[in-house]
């Protein structure tokens, strides 16, 4: 039987509330979202926190709303609530293509947007997703809130720059014209982790992408940006020939490990096939090509 | 610490070191044994349970969390004496062979029917799809829940 063990529980009411409660406990406390990261964790002892703050009462960190310039998503949305969102598949279609390939259903009535991007996974979905995306996100803490780019916010595999005391509040996604974007992941068996997966943002102006983004995930890409793939894909026409040097670019970068997902040199080939149809299908989605839903 | 939830519609409050999980707190707590364990790794799905009508995995839930939220086991399917379509429908169709994973798949395709009345074989496919069932190759258990989606009792429950 795998109990966690011994820990003190508390539940916060509020964002106040939660922080007033971090302070008062000791550097060993965490937050505890879903717990379908943290909870499996604590089972096998790979993390032994002596308290619990639960934040699952803080329903004003569970929101969607757009004001025009950007869309903002709440700590602690959860998984089900943005793939099932239409505002999100209308603006973000990435996030919808993620959200139908992370974990199962059941697993996605619980998780929460907050609990993928501060359990820092290399394998979690959404942390390369809102890379792709350029997102923005807020913490706040006892000074107040400081808001940062999400490649800031991982100091390296399971572990982030939220300290001790602070809480992710909010995720900021920029609207912008033109855009498209996609996800694309392989993975052994329905609801599993990614063997391999990338994202794909394109921001088309005049016939030519201003702007693009890919990430990858799983695949040890230094914060899962790629950044010469994303070089080379500005300011040029979309097509095969461009996304072929991208993915290639990209899969350069990138620095997989042999495991019992795959090989390093398989994953590796995934890397670059999956940009180029991330790529291919967001640059359909900018063009109206294709349905987003 | 004290928790006090609804299981079942009834009330149930207990002591509980924090670090109890509700699939324990059911079975070992409340004695409601229909709830099962087994991989403990939130991979199999056969300690689903509902919290407020939704199901979640009670391996993976603490006790504390559940703690004023409304719970629903196997054992709260039967109304008056009355099985559950969708009960029904595992019994009819052959939805179950040794049963280990049956109180999970009839409480997901609950929920399910809740939602949508009129599941397609592929929308109910996916709802189960976090649950393993190493019997019956899932056919029969899909079968199951559109007999119960047919049912007229699940009828008038869509049409109200
Ligand atoms: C069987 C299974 C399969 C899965 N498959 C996938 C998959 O394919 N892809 C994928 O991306 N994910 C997958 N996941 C992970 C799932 O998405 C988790 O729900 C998610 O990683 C964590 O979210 P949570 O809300 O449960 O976080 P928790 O487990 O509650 O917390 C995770 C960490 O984040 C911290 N934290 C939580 N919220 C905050 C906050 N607001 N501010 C600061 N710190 C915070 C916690 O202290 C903890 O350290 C899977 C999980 C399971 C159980
Ligand atoms: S015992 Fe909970 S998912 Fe397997
Ligand atoms: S009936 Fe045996 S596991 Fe499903």
């Amino acid at each position: 039987m795998q109990i966690p063990a011994e820990f003190s529980y508390e539940r916060a009411t509020s964002i106040d509330h939660a922080l007033e409660l971090l302070k008062s406990h000791g550097p060993e406390t965490l937050l505890l979202a879903g717990g379908h990261s943290l909870l499996p964790m604590m089972k096998l002892r790979l993390a032994r926190p002596e308290c619990l703050i639960d934040i699952n009462d803080l329903h004003e960190l569970d929101f969607i709303s757009s004001d025009g310039d950007r869309l903002r998503i709440g700590a602690l949305t959860r998984h089900r609530a943005l793939a099932e969102s239409e505002e999100v598949a209308r603006h973000f279609p990435i996030i919808t293509d993620a959200e139908r390939v992370i974990a199962d259903p059941v697993v996605r009535n619980r998780g929460t947007i907050g609990g993928s991007l501060c359990q820092a996974d290399p394998a979690e979905d959404l942390s390369t997703v809102c890379g792709t995306l350029r997102a923005e996100v807020v913490i706040r803490g006892p000074d107040g809130e400081r808001t940062i780019p999400m490649v800031e916010l991982h100091r390296g595999p399971y572990e982030t720059t939220v300290a001790h005391g602070e809480i992710l509040t909010e995720i900021r996604l920029p609207i912008r014209p033109g855009a498209g974007s996609a996800y694309e992941k392989v993975e052994r068996r329905v609801g599993d982790w990614a063997i391999a997966a990338a994202g794909a943002a394109v921001w088309l102006d005049d016939g030519r992408i201003a702007d693009a983004g890919v990430g990858l995930t799983a695949v040890g890409l230094d914060r899962g940006t790629a950044t010469r793939a994303e070089e080379a894909l500005r300011g040029r026409a979309p097509g095969d020939d461009v996304f072929a040097e991208a993915a290639r670019l990209a899969a350069e970068d990138c620095d997989p490990v042999s495991d019992q997902r795959g090989p390093a040199d398989y994953k590796r080939h995934l890397a670059g096939e999956l940009v180029t149809r991330a790529l291919r299908r967001a640059t359909a989605r900018a063009l109206g090509q294709e349905s987003t839903t | 610490m004290k928790v006090a939830m609804t299981v079942n519609g009834q009330e149930a409050t207990a002591d509980v070191e924090p670090r109890t999980l509700l699939v324990h707190f059911l079975r070992e707590t409340l004695g409601l044994t229909g709830t099962h364990w087994g991989c403990d790794t939130s991979n199999c799905g056969v300690c689903v349970v509902l919290m407020d009508g939704e199901p979640v995995k009670s391996c993976t839930v603490l006790a504390a969390m559940a703690s004023g939220h409304d719970v629903t086991t196997v054992e709260g399917m039967e109304r008056d004496g009355q099985l559950d379509p969708v009960q029904q429908g595992f019994m009819e169709c052959h939805g179950l062979q040794c049963g280990f994973c049956t109180s999970g798949m009839m409480l997901t395709a609950r929920a399910l029917l809740d939602r949508n009345p009129d599941p397609t074989d592929d929308e109910i496919r996916e709802a189960i799809s976090g649950q393993i069932c190493r019997c019956t190759g899932y056919a029969t258990i899909v079968r199951s829940v559109r007999w119960a989606a047919a049912h007229p009792a699940q009828q008038e429950a869509a049409a109200t």
